[in-house]
């Protein structure tokens, strides 16, 4: 039995750009068998009995809920921003919890040590003193003034810098970060991931970018992403519990799990438990 | 000397990986295999009409077998890797660049299905997965008895670039390698190659650090 504040929220369902006619993309939402196809110019979403789910297309992929909408897609007035280059990287299947696959996106403690090199080196593995909070006006998780050294921070970054990181978990299977872009040094870059749950063991993930960069090929820039995300894919899938415990005895505070307590507090107040477990691991 | 690749392809990683362990410099083209499909596009199709990555393109010459593209890089930058010394030795290693093609068919073909949600028979790709690791740990099994450590002979050979990728990334499609200790040594010789390089999913050796999957996780603490 779902919890009805998991039916009533968004999930990323298909890249909106690779929907085709009948039958289209079969696949899953919260294990529920669901179609997404193009009917009469239309893209449609619908359940194994031929019913229609509540769609909505947004930041280059099709959203859909599987109950009545509590409310609107998350906002990400960036995406409508002139100058920005909307990146959708496609999908990558891996077996773990949607949770968790968020979660590992919220962890910036596992840079040097998982992207060696690229997001992070040895021996900067200090994580210094950031703020975390639930902003309740929004109801979102959102952590600030993150600050770690990089060896290449983007596809675009010709050298280490430290970036700047701001976190922010929109729904409960999508987050943003923004980061220091180092072409345009007042601007942020903007990456998604947006996670399909199939079932609490298994999701697609689909990140998603929103960046000043005129100059790098669409391909270059996909696949610096691919490469970033495929390095976090065989760490996910070796994670035990499969599910992410949501007792709150069990979570020792560090500086570097801030984001991850927090993340996990507010799935527990809001009762979005499809992919956690409630007892101690 | 160009190649056309694919940051994720293990077949792209076998020439990435030969011309770094002979100090070749490549001119990396990076296409929009997926989610673009730009090698089944028709542009990508009017260089190499079969539509698959990589290409390697030097001068006049155009390549779209990876086997062929380590044997031309060996011949061109590094003999010994061609592991011709007999023609016994020169002969395995024949064998092993076609053997490599079944890795491809079995093991490869279970990692796109696990990650890329490519169709097909997933129990099948492991079935023949796992029966080419057992003929491989069975013959690296003896070539530990008989002191050595790569495929064939007792330097590192095309053979050994042709089959390490999609050995290495078996777990991606949901295969294990713990039950083959001996596949498991000749995969740390290789990434202790100097010059070595890493594509997601096959670290480098680091040095008796833990890795941080053994890391405990916050729940365990
Ligand atoms: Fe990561």
């Amino acid at each position: 039995m779902i919890a009805q504040a998991v039916l009533n929220e968004w999930y990323p369902v298909a890249m909106a750009a690779q929907v085709g006619a009948w039958p289209g993309r079969q696949t899953q939402l919260l294990g529920s068998d669901i179609a997404v196809f193009l009917d009469a110019g239309e893209i449609v979403v619908q359940r194994a009995d031929g019913s229609a789910l509540a769609v909505c297309l947004r930041y280059g992929h099709v959203w859909a809920c599987l109950g009545t909408p509590a409310h609107d897609l998350f906002p990400i007035p960036e995406a409508d921003q002139p100058g920005r280059r909307l990146v959708d990287c496609g999908v990558v299947r891996v077996k773990c919890s949607p949770l968790r696959a968020v979660e590992n996106f919220l962890d910036i403690a596992h840079f040097p040590f998982v992207h060696t090199d690229v997001l992070g080196a040895e021996p900067h593995t200090e994580v210094g003193r950031y703020e975390v909070q639930i902003r309740e006006d929004s109801d979102e998780v959102w952590a600030t003034k993150v600050h770690f050294y990089q060896p290449q921070a983007a596809k675009s970054a010709s050298g280490g810098i430290v970036t700047e990181y701001m976190y922010r978990v929109a729904a409960p299977t999508a987050a943003v970060l923004y980061k220091t872009c180092p072409n345009k040094p007042d601007a942020w870059d903007v990456i998604g991931i947006f996670v399909q749950p199939l079932t609490e063991e298994l999701c697609e993930v689909w990140p998603w970018m929103a960046l000043f960069d005129d100059a790098t090929p669409q391909a270059d820039l996909i696949q610096f992403q691919q490469m970033i995300f495929l390095q976090d894919r065989s760490i996910l899938e070796n994670q035990i519990p499969r599910l992410l415990p949501l007792d709150p005895g069990k979570e020792i505070p560090t500086q570097a799990d801030m984001t991850s307590i927090a993340y996990r507090r507010w799935l527990k107040r809001k009762g979005l438990t499809y992919g956690a477990q409630m007892v101690a691991a | 000397m160009k190649l056309y690749d694919y940051v994720l392809s293990a077949s792209c990683y076998k020439i990435r990986l030969m011309a770094a362990l002979l100090g070749v410099k490549l001119d990396l083209v990076a296409v929009d295999f997926h989610p673009g499909r730009e090698h089944r596009a028709l542009a990508f199709r009017n260089l190499n009409p079969a539509g698959t990555l990589p290409v390697l393109v030097d001068g006049d010459l155009m390549l779209t077998e990876s086997t062929a593209m380590l044997v031309y890089l060996a011949q061109a930058s590094g003999r010994a890797w061609l592991g011709d010394s007999t023609p016994a030795r020169a002969a395995k290693v024949q064998n092993w660049l076609a053997f490599s093609a079944r890795l491809g068919a079995s093991l490869g073909m279970a990692r796109l299905h696990d990650m890329l949600i490519y169709p097909g028979d997933i129990d099948a790709f492991r079935r023949a997965g796992v029966e080419c690791l057992r003929e491989l740990e069975a013959h690296m099994t003896e070539a530990r008895f008989a002191g050595r450590i790569f495929l064939e002979g007792d330097a590192p050979t095309i053979a050994d670039i042709a089959c390490f990728p999609n050995v290495a990334l078996a777990p991606d499609g949901g295969v294990t390698l713990d039950d083959y200790p001996a596949i498991r040594l000749w995969s740390r010789a290789l990434r202790a190659l100097p010059g070595f390089i890493e594509m997601p999913g096959i670290h480098r050796l680091h040095e008796l650090k833990p890795a941080p999957e053994a890391v405990p996780a916050l729940e365990d603490l």
